[in-house]
């Protein structure tokens, strides 16, 4: 196989990570490095170094777009950040020290869980109870609807906090967005409305991710020939996949899809972890 | 005039933006260099070896790049889209010093100065 081949073949297959990405929610990275890894047969260090800067890439593309909006709460990220990025600089040392087996089934686990979640159903919570510690830090905000304001508070900022630094761990380690995380724990456990969760954690994933890939950078896990067509490809995935978002009412079955294909390949890449294949 | 909240997300969509635009045209311009000159060759990225040493160093990295070598300027093009989410939290702190917020000035600097670590800690271990 020509390098001309490999590209295009990674191009098509980022595109429609980045298409499924977007149109889900949760990100492409769940689909490059599986992709990469099984049917490429690309080294995991690669996948992941690869997998980080798409990350990078979709997550500033639309949180550009979500910020300008006015529904992320930027206190609130930035205050969490602190939780994530060094959350992901451990898990980006820690990758060094885990043999690649253990992180294909971590990460054929963390897929698993994420597919899971995509099913969920969801359902818009305002609470209105102060808590100390949100108050203090600023953290309660509003955010615009068609009838107007809404204002929220956050609760449980510690719990919350913990949450983040795991999802940091697990995105430095893993070289995903780990976006399901973020939203369990701003949405399930600070009980942030969810239209807010779910764009504070896009603003947040570039950050995280780019703490762990200057760490990667160094290491020499970002390999030019391979990231290029892997960031393009997902880049226009998500852009197609925005689009086609506005334009659609249900996204049931494909949440559906989603999560049949990642729960196949969660198996697959926990099967060639046990093995020793990976 | 006083500096707000929305002032500040403007800027940072701008920021996020116009460092994305930036990086990806640079990265899909050495792309195409390197299709140009590799694209019969055969990839190799099934053992790990890590990027060849005149990727890694800044100094040989720009030098590279100025003789248009397509892999040193998809690096530069990936090394700005790195760069991106990093100088919008450089942004946001601004913005905070301007709103006078000086507890959110501080989380930020703690935010930068865990990724200054990073960055740092990357060689050793």
């Amino acid at each position: 196989m020509s390098v001309i081949i490999f590209t295009v073949i990674i191009l098509i297959g980022s595109y429609f990570a980045g298409l499924l990405g977007s149109l889900t929610g949760l990100g492409g990275g769940v689909v490059i490095i599986p992709l990469l890894t099984l049917l490429l047969k690309v080294d995991i260090h690669y996948a992941i170094g690869a997998s980080l800067v798409s990350v990078i890439a979709t997550s500033s593309g639309s949180a550009a777009a979500y910020v300008k909006e006015g529904i992320t709460n930027m206190r609130l990220g930035m205050f969490l950040e602190i939780a994530t990025t060094a959350g992901a600089m451990c898990g980006a040392m820690l990758a060094v020290y885990i043999p690649t087996q253990y992180i294909a089934i971590l990460f054929g686990v963390i897929l698993l869980f994420s597919a899971i979640l995509s099913l969920r159903k969801k359902a818009e919570q305002i609470i209105t109870e102060k808590s100390y510690l949100a108050a203090k830090l600023k953290l309660n905000s509003s955010y615009p609807t068609a009838a107007g304001p809404v204002e929220y508070s956050v609760r449980n900022v510690g719990g919350g906090f913990v949450m983040m630094a795991f999802a940091g761990v697990i995105s430095g380690l893993l070289g995903i967005g780990s976006g399901a995380l973020k939203v369990i724990a701003m949405d399930t456990i600070m009980r942030i409305p969810f239209k807010v969760s779910t764009t504070t954690s896009n603003f947040m994933i570039g950050v995280t991710a780019s703490a762990s890939a200057v760490v990667y950078l160094q290491r020499g896990y970002i390999s030019p020939g391979l990231v290029m067509p892997v960031v393009i490809g997902v880049l226009f995935g998500a852009f197609t996949g925005s689009k086609i978002l506005v334009h659609t009412k249900s996204s049931g079955w494909l949440r559906w899809v989603f999560a049949i294909v990642v729960s196949f390949l969660a198996g697959q890449m926990i099967y060639n972890g046990i093995t020793g294949n990976i | 005039m006083k500096f707000k909240d929305t002032d500040i997300q403007s800027l940072i969509g701008k920021v996020l933006r116009t460092g994305m635009i930036i990086s990806m045209g640079i990265v899909f311009f050495g792309g195409i260099l390197f299709l140009y000159r590799h694209g019969h060759s055969i990839p190799n990225y099934k053992v790990f070896k890590g990027i060849p040493p005149f990727l890694q160093n800044t100094g040989s990295l720009l030098h590279a790049s100025f003789q248009l070598k397509g892999q040193a300027i998809i690096q530069l093009g990936i090394i700005l889209l790195i760069a991106t989410p990093i100088l919008r939290v450089v942004f946001s702190t601004l913005g905070f010093v301007l709103e006078k917020d000086y507890l959110y000035v501080g989380i930020s600097m703690v935010v930068l100065a865990i990724i200054f670590t990073s960055m740092l800690s990357g060689h050793a271990g």
